[in-house]
């Protein structure tokens, strides 16, 4: 392969891309070191660095970590259970789908994170206030594309069930249920990237919890290199866990 | 049987309404018997009544419309910023498959992290005043507008584009003449997404560091324990940022529905 077909394949574009943004960091090093840009505003990229393991060890990343892992599988508890719930109970009372299914879309559309300082006047500046902020921002998508998997479900699977005289359960648990299973993962993917989403932001704005909280003592105690460095890890825990909840659907997708 | 299927249908809508009303009614009962409980702290649940006063105090009272007025200029020049980087990167990304393949996963990573976390480093760049809120919402912005753009430009009908070319259409034709019009839906769907969190951005940043705007009412209303107050802004707030949302979708959908 020749460098130029080489440069213009997938893996020639994406490795560009990446000594790319090397390039980049190392022209910020050069001019913070020129001082063409201040460097009280902005750290040294090696200095970012070098923080990195002072802020996994000083600042307890790992319990952070875990303690944000914590509040998002309470939420995603709450969400399978009120969001798939709801969808499986809209999809089962027509009228009630036909007079409610605008307000959720419209739920889905309200900024809900907005509403944080009055969850901290009724659930305290306590975990309780993230993970029911958490739970909000996620319901909608977990209840429409629920009830978009059960709504969906072919009909000659129903007729299969109706004709093995299965009951109303039955045929919940044995057909509907599992013909939804990849949009109600879909929708509870979407509920757990909102979640996690807001859960971060609260944890930033009410200084409390897990990485949120450590992104803003750092940022107040004006550790800058700590601050971008701390910014850098949230980033890679959010790729981190995008990753893994994409490569979670794929392997429950029926393609799959 | 038309006429019989029409009755059906209206009274399918009665029905429909019916439900609705029920469940308005229901909330709302169960909303007031909770204030009067005594269940909850006083004034964490006010009365429906101490709402709809504090709702009407706040529509007449000019200091809210300054501070909606300082909001939404925040909220409008983020999204000038934010939509029109993120258009040109859109555009860019999406006309060029070398360059889609090169940085298009930056975008996708990073589109969505929560976007507060920037907010210490952006103080610092813009300072506490409405420069780092603007930068806030631009930067939420940028990241939809950006992504919907860029799927955009990649289903847009190759044919246009070569018509473009054969009338001899320079860059800053094809763009304007050829691949905006194309675009117009995912465009406007970039924007009301970029609308949506450059809402929830700026306004978060308000409520962390500022002394005016909407987001600075609402955490000073915390802050007072002004209870019915906060759910007068919020209340406000939400059919602001609905009625925005719905705006922008109808501008998005009308010509299609014209077209027809």
């Amino acid at each position: 392969m020749t460098p130029k077909a080489w440069i213009a394949s997938r893996g020639g574009a994406r490795s560009v891309g990446a000594l790319t943004t090397v390039a980049a960091i190392l022209a910020v090093e050069l001019l913070i070191r020129a001082r063409v840009v201040n460097p009280f505003i902005v750290p040294l990229p090696s200095q970012i660095l070098e923080s990195l393991p002072r802020i996994v060890v000083e600042e307890h990343v790992l319990a952070r970590f875990w303690q944000t892992t914590l509040e998002i599988g309470w939420a995603s508890l709450l969400l399978a259970l009120f969001g798939i719930g709801g969808g499986a109970l809209l999809y089962r009372f027509r009228l009630l789908r036909a007079a409610c299914e605008t307000w959720v879309g419209a739920l889905a559309a309200a900024p809900i994170v907005l509403m944080y300082p009055l969850f901290l006047v009724i659930f305290g500046r306590s975990a309780t206030t993230i993970v029911m902020i958490g739970f909000a921002a996620g319901l909608a998508p977990v209840i429409l594309k629920t009830l978009e998997g059960l709504a969906g479900t072919r009909a000659v699977l129903i007729d299969v069930g109706r004709s093995f005289k299965l009951t109303q359960a039955q045929q919940f648990r044995k057909i509907l249920l599992p013909a939804a299973l990849p949009s109600i993962f879909v929708g509870m993917r979407l509920g757990l990237i909102f979640a996690m989403i807001n859960i971060v932001g609260v944890e930033f704005l009410i200084n409390f919890g897990g990485l949120g909280q450590l992104i803003n003592e750092l940022a107040e105690r004006y550790d800058l290199p700590g601050t971008y460095g701390a910014i850098l890890f949230v980033i890679l825990a959010s790729i981190v866990f995008f990753d893994l909840t994409e490569r979670a659907e794929r392997w429950l997708s029926p393609q799959a | 049987m038309a006429e019989s299927t029409g009755l059906g249908l209206g009274a399918a809508r009665s029905r429909v309404l019916l439900v609705r009303t029920a469940i308005v009614a229901a909330i709302l009962v169960a909303w007031e018997a909770l204030a009067a409980s005594g269940w909850l702290f006083r004034d964490v649940v006010p009365s429906l009544g101490a709402i709809g006063a504090a709702v009407g105090r706040l529509l007449v009272n000019p200091d809210f419309y300054a501070n909606l007025g300082v909001t939404a200029g925040e909220i409008g020049v983020a999204m000038l910023i934010g939509g029109a980087c993120g258009l040109a990167a859109g555009i860019l990304l999406g006309a060029n498959r070398f360059l889609s393949q090169a940085f298009e996963s930056l975008l996708l990573y990073l589109g969505p992290t929560p976007k507060i976390i920037f907010f210490p480093v952006l103080i610092m760049w813009f300072g506490v005043g409405s420069g780092s809120k603007i930068a806030m919402g631009a930067v939420s912005c940028f990241f939809p507008v950006a992504i919907s753009a860029a799927a955009g430009m990649r289903q847009i009908d190759r044919v246009f584009i070569r018509v473009g070319r054969s009338f001899r259409a320079s860059t800053a034709q094809i763009v304007t003449k050829v691949y905006l019009p194309a675009m117009r839906t995912p465009i406007v769907n970039g924007i009301r997404l970029g609308l949506g969190v450059a809402i929830v951005g700026t306004l978060l940043a308000e409520t962390k560091l500022s002394n005016r705007g909407i987001g600075y009412l609402v955490i000073q209303a915390y802050s007072l324990f002004d209870m019915p107050r906060m759910y007068a802004l919020l209340i406000v707030l939400f059919v602001v940022a609905i009625g925005a949302n719905e705006l922008i979708g109808r501008l998005g959908r009308s010509p299609a529905a014209g077209g027809r």
